[in-house]
């Protein structure tokens, strides 16, 4: 490999900019029979609360076109399974480790937060744009004050690097990326889901139990391609960028569009191996187009 | 481990009106096959993100023998498989029926399969080494139902009394006068209730194979759990995910 895949985002080194998104991969258990985590540049867990969740009713996933449905509803084992389990099983693989943090208040957060500080964990990414929960989640995600507050709040018990998730259903996504900002994001990542809905016709009833849900998938890239180009050029902090990646080619329409990491997601359900076929496509890519390095591309469109 | 392969199509026939009968020679995973677990077929649209799971009617040798019924676009899509085409699969994925336990155990098993969840019950017949009795419930046109092994005794329930016993498998099964010593059962939830709430009066054990909505079909998502009588050990809930901590489940210990 002749090409430098690697980058920094907020001070830690990732060898190349591809992750998964959050709670389409579990801790990276389930999919170790396909792909080496050893080869992501990090690993995004599904969120941990301080307590176990139990989540929605089901049906909580519906598929549509080019896209799915989802709502989970944040099931989770909670903060002291994941440190026994999860995190365990994860030190034993050379990837940055990215926990996903959730809460139904500033003080969940910043409890889980706490619990992860004196950990391996290497960056935490701070959920508030689930729209599958009522209270925390996108409570926080969709008003600016709301969301700074949060950050600020995990800033200050946090040494690690604060990632904050951004919900792509709001006004304005330049605002609640300059809001986290100020109030002291290492990072952001966007978008999450799209909240949809999806109709049984012939039981003339609601699909999910929780009769909305995320959508997420390609039918939701472009969109995200654009809030990313927005995003990025609203604040000076690095954006990681997902909502559709499924291939090479649209994780470097990301990094184009000013994302200098990109998470897949949905695509992991379509085939469990993708991730490593997106990082090896974007090697080519820039060995193909003669750059020295993935940070060449950054931002260029 | 749930392997990841590219399958051919060996043949891909029509059983009843949306039935269907695909057999794909695998790598490795006929040879992981333990009965009640299932296999998740990837479309080549690209637009259908999602994988379709279906339970496992046979394995032999390296062919996975896979019986469904087209419920929408992604089976229909499969319904026009042809010899030599090929697919991506994944599988084989869940933890299947104990048969170690129920041959050691017992000496005599009843299965039961209604519709589309007859399927499942033929590979677990064939490895039952005890006196079996399979109830096979159906609307009206029978299929796979000269497909059971000859150890096993099949008894017939039809919706519209067109074969066998007129009404459902608990009928048959009263008509029989056999009284199970332990019961596997796959098919629609009026049906596991049934066997339930029976199962229950006369304190047998059951176990049954569950079906969900599924997403990542491997694990990950959480998308297709059920409730749990007792805190799960992997979620700590009381949800247990029906992809790989099913499908097969002690009916005392799930809620439907």
């Amino acid at each position: 490999m002749s090409v430098d895949m690697s980058l920094r985002i907020a001070g830690v080194k990732w060898k190349n900019p591809v992750t998964v998104a959050s709670g389409t991969f579990g801790s990276g258990m389930e999919f170790a029979d396909f792909v080496d985590l050893n080869t992501l540049g990090a690993v995004t867990t599904k969120g941990v609360a301080s307590k176990p969740w139990a989540g929605n009713d089901t049906i909580r996933v519906a598929e549509t076109a080019s896209g799915m449905l989802n709502a989970i509803g944040l099931q989770n084992p909670g903060i002291d399974t994941f440190l026994e389990r999860d995190l365990v099983f994860l030190e034993k693989y050379d990837t940055v480790k990215i926990v996903n943090i959730v809460g139904k208040s500033i003080e969940e957060y910043v409890d889980v937060a706490k619990q992860l500080n004196d950990t391996s964990v290497d960056m935490l990414e701070v959920n508030i744009s689930c729209p599958n929960v009522k209270e925390g989640g996108i409570a926080f995600g969709q008003d600016p004050s709301a969301a700074a507050e949060v950050t600020k709040a995990v800033k200050e018990v946090t040494d690690k690097p604060v990632i904050m998730k951004l919900s792509p259903n709001v006004t304005s996504i330049a605002v609640m990326a300059k809001a986290v900002e100020e109030a002291g994001a290492d990072a952001i990542s966007l978008i999450n889901t799209l909240t949809g809905m999806k109709i049984d016709i012939n039981r003339r009833d609601f699909v999910l139990a929780n009769k909305t849900g995320g959508l997420s998938g390609p039918a939701i890239k472009p969109v995200a391609v654009r809030m990313v180009y927005e995003a990025s050029h609203a604040v000076e902090i690095p954006v990681i960028g997902m909502g559709g990646i499924a291939s090479g080619a649209d994780a470097i329409e990301f990094l184009l569009a000013g994302a200098s990491a990109v998470s897949v997601g949905t695509a992991n359900f379509k085939n469990p191996c993708v991730t490593a076929e997106i990082i090896k496509d974007i090697n080519d890519y820039l060995e193909r187009n003669g750059f020295e390095s993935v940070r060449d591309i950054i931002g260029i469109v | 481990m749930i392997y990841r392969e590219k399958v051919s199509v060996i043949g891909n026939i029509q059983l009843t009106d949306d039935i269907f009968d695909l057999n794909v020679k695998t790598k490795d995973i006929a040879k992981a096959v333990i009965p009640g677990q299932f296999i998740n077929l990837y479309s080549s649209d690209e637009s259908r993100l999602l994988p379709r799971p279906i339970s496992v009617c046979e394995a032999t040798g390296d062919t996975v023998r896979l019986v469904y019924r087209v419920v929408g676009e992604g089976t229909k899509e499969f319904s026009t498989l042809k010899s030599g085409d090929e697919i991506f699969v994944t599988g084989p994925v869940g933890n299947g029926y104990d048969v170690a336990f129920i041959n050691d155990n017992f000496k005599s098993a009843v299965l039961f399969g209604g519709g589309a969840g007859i399927p499942p019950m033929i590979e677990l017949a064939k490895r039952l080494t005890i006196e079996t009795n399979v109830f096979l419930g159906y609307r009206d046109v029978l299929f796979l139902n000269e497909d059971f092994p000859e150890s096993a005794t099949v008894h017939i329930a039809t919706e519209d009394g067109s074969c066998g016993t007129k009404g459902n498998v608990m009928d048959a099964l009263a008509q029989s006068k056999i009284t199970p010593e332990i019961i596997c059962a796959c098919g629609p939830m009026p049906m596991l209730r049934a066997i339930k709430k029976y199962a229950q009066e006369n304190n047998i054990k059951a176990y049954f194979s569950l079906e969900e909505r599924m997403a990542c079909g491997v694990g990950a998502c959480l998308g297709c759990v059920c409730k749990t009588v007792k805190t799960d050990e992997h979620s700590k809930v009381e949800n247990a995910r029906v992809c790989v901590d099913g499908p097969v489940f002690d009916a005392e210990e799930v809620k439907i």
